[in-house]
């Protein structure tokens, strides 16, 4: 029992974290961001080269995935997303677009990174026994603290500090937020970067424990736009609640119906679609989104 | 429904000719005749695609196709291989069954809008993959293999569709069927676009609360939207299931879904055609670019990106003279 809770709030921080930028782009520009998956697994990758194959410090690499992944979404929102934005007839096509970047940061990865699955050296060494009724390495242990504290960061950001202020009024109403004074195409940019920023990372945060892969992207944006269904699009409290919840109930699923074979996921997906027919908006968000 | 102008009757005697007479002559002439799958695909794939772009019509974002194509890919299967039964009847069978399904789950989330819908659609196509892989009467990840040629169907002595297993080239008449189904499928939508239903969908799209107001009945519109959306996608998955003689769990997966929603997008979600166009396009666009090897999936994607900065409403929103499409 301990283990399964220990294990649920592990994979709740973890996915608390992907949603939580998920939900900040979708919120700032109603962007469903298909590519989230994918800059996740850049993040990754970048943490990936600079400290299993530069030798850098962890922390550095760490940095230089946020940095990497900050300004790769400033650049999309500047020159792919709020140009087609202005254009299009209906806001969807914006999921085109989204598309296309899922596909092109597949296609760099490959390239760039080859198909294969990527590992780090540990972080820390040592196992955390308690009496085995609860087992965890340490690593984990500290990336689930690093992931606790990155969340709790971001909100004191989006609660306390200027920018944040800005962001939370244009989630708001955009054009109230632009009529109280706020630049609304310089923060749409901030909020894109922060969004990818999150991804970059969670990816750097997790390829020390689970490695990283191509092929991890499309299924890691599915768990998202669920977590973010669950606990409300565009609301940040649903973000994060609907990662817990996502991770709790992934870490029962597995250990109590392991025996009956990989029906886990298929009971998750059929309780979500009862739990929206009940309840539409999620737990927190607001009617319609 | 409008009467259509010379000139569109043109363009469509120009394209029935082309598909019918024009390709299977251009095939023979230059010998490719691994061509006919491809465009058999493209025939099926933008069949379904059809079903998405209607329920773009009523303002839904539709990401859950492949769902209903791989659950009539499995009906189709059962049916052929395990009851014996005619694949001729079975096709209908299974998009009746999709569109079943589609009744059912559709009366809980179509109360969905926007991206939620997008959302959960795109979770149906994962659950009806899971669901194949653990049901028992669809063998699991094994899938259904070797199921037959479609048979013959012949009236009072009278053969109306040969035994595909006799002909000497069954793609060929693999074909002519899709093609067949393709056109079919563009009619009726056509028509229903220009109907009275055609109308009320357009007053959905454009506001559901309006809409009801004055007294459309938008639960019952939008059911029987989804229902004719999934009858199509369950009808060109048993077609491909019957052309590939095997169904998998993974025959139709979330890129497929994806895929059959680009469809729409790129030939332009206000023309009826464009699903045929963007279909034809994007499957054609990815063969023609396996030239580059590894950097397919790279040129591919930085095409998408390109077309949708500079055409962010479709393709036919180019809007040439005459071209078809233009009357909506």
């Amino acid at each position: 029992m301990e283990q399964i809770l220990a294990n649920g709030i592990y994979l709740g921080a973890q996915y608390a974290m992907i949603a939580l930028g998920l939900t900040l782009i979708f919120a700032l520009m109603n962007v469903l961001n298909f590519a989230h998956g994918q800059m996740y697994v850049l993040g990754g990758f970048v943490t990936y080269t600079f400290y299993g194959q530069l030798g850098w410090p962890f922390i550095l690499a760490l940095l230089a995935s946020c940095i990497t992944l900050a300004v790769l979404g400033a650049l999309i929102e500047r020159f792919l997303f709020a140009p087609v934005i202005r254009r299009s007839s209906r806001e969807e096509s914006t999921m085109l677009l989204a598309a296309g970047l899922a596909f092109l940061f597949d296609a760099v990865i490959l390239l760039v990174f080859g198909e294969k699955q990527r590992g780090v050296p540990k972080i820390v060494d040592g196992v955390f026994n308690w009496d085995f009724r609860l087992i965890m390495p340490y690593d984990r242990i500290l990336i689930c603290v690093l992931a606790i504290l990155s969340i709790v960061t971001f909100i004191l950001f989006m609660q306390y500090s200027k920018t944040g202020r800005a962001l939370r009024a244009l989630a708001q109403d955009r054009t109230a937020a632009q009529l109280m004074g706020v630049n609304v195409a310089r923060y749409s940019m901030i909020g894109f970067a922060l969004g990818a920023m999150l991804a970059g990372l969670v990816g750097g945060l997790l390829v020390t424990i689970t490695g990283v892969n191509l092929g991890m992207g499309g299924p890691t944006s599915i768990k998202a736009f669920m977590m973010v269904m669950i606990g409300g699009a565009g609301v940040i409290s649903g973000a994060i609640a609907g990662g817990i919840i996502l991770g709790f109930m992934e870490a029962i699923g597995l250990a109590v119906l392991s025996q009956y074979g990989d029906i886990t996921y298929l009971l998750i997906f059929v309780s979500l679609m009862i739990f929206l027919a009940i309840r539409p908006q999620g737990l927190m968000g607001k009617p319609w989104g | 429904m409008p009467k259509l102008s010379t000139i569109q009757w043109a363009g469509l005697a120009f394209f029935l000719l082309a598909i019918f007479v024009a390709v299977p002559g251009f095939i023979a002439a230059s010998g490719r005749s691994d061509l006919y799958y491809t465009l058999t695909s493209v025939a099926l794939l933008s069949i379904a695609s059809a079903g998405v772009w209607l329920t773009f019509y009523i303002g839904r974002i539709n990401i859950g196709q492949g769902a209903f194509a791989l659950i009539g890919a499995y009906v189709s299967a059962i049916l052929v291989t395990k009851a014996g039964m005619s694949f001729w009847l079975s096709l209908p069978l299974a998009g009746l069954f999709a569109a079943g399904v589609a009744v059912l789950i559709g009366l809980p989330i179509l109360r969905l809008r926007g991206v939620y819908f997008a959302m959960i659609s795109l979770v149906l196509t994962q659950v009806v993959t899971l669901t194949a892989l653990a049901l028992p009467i669809t063998n699991g990840a094994k899938g259904i293999t070797s199921i037959p040629l479609p048979g013959g169907v012949s009236i009072l002595g009278l053969t109306l569709i040969p035994d595909f297993a006799t002909l000497e080239n069954p793609r060929l008449a693999f074909y002519y069927s899709a093609c067949v189904l393709m056109v079919l499928t563009f009619a009726a939508m056509y028509r229903l676009v220009n109907s009275r239903l055609g109308h009320l969908c357009r007053s959905m799209q454009q506001n559901e609360e309006l809409a009801s107001s004055i007294g459309v009945n938008i639960s019952y519109i939008r059911i029987i939207i989804f229902a004719i959306s999934s009858f199509l996608g369950g009808i060109g998955g048993a077609m491909f299931g019957s052309i590939a003689q095997s169904v998998y769990p993974s025959s139709f997966q979330v890129a497929d879904s994806v895929n059959f929603m680009l469809n729409c997008f790129l030939g332009g979600l206000g023309y009826v055609f464009g699903p045929m166009l963007g279909t034809l396009v994007l499957y054609f666009g990815w063969d023609l670019l396996f030239e580059l090897g590894r950097f397919q999936l790279l040129a591919y994607s930085s095409l998408l990106i390109i077309l949708m900065l500079f055409l962010p409403n479709g393709l036919l929103s180019l809007r040439l003279p005459g071209k078809k499409g233009d009357d909506k």
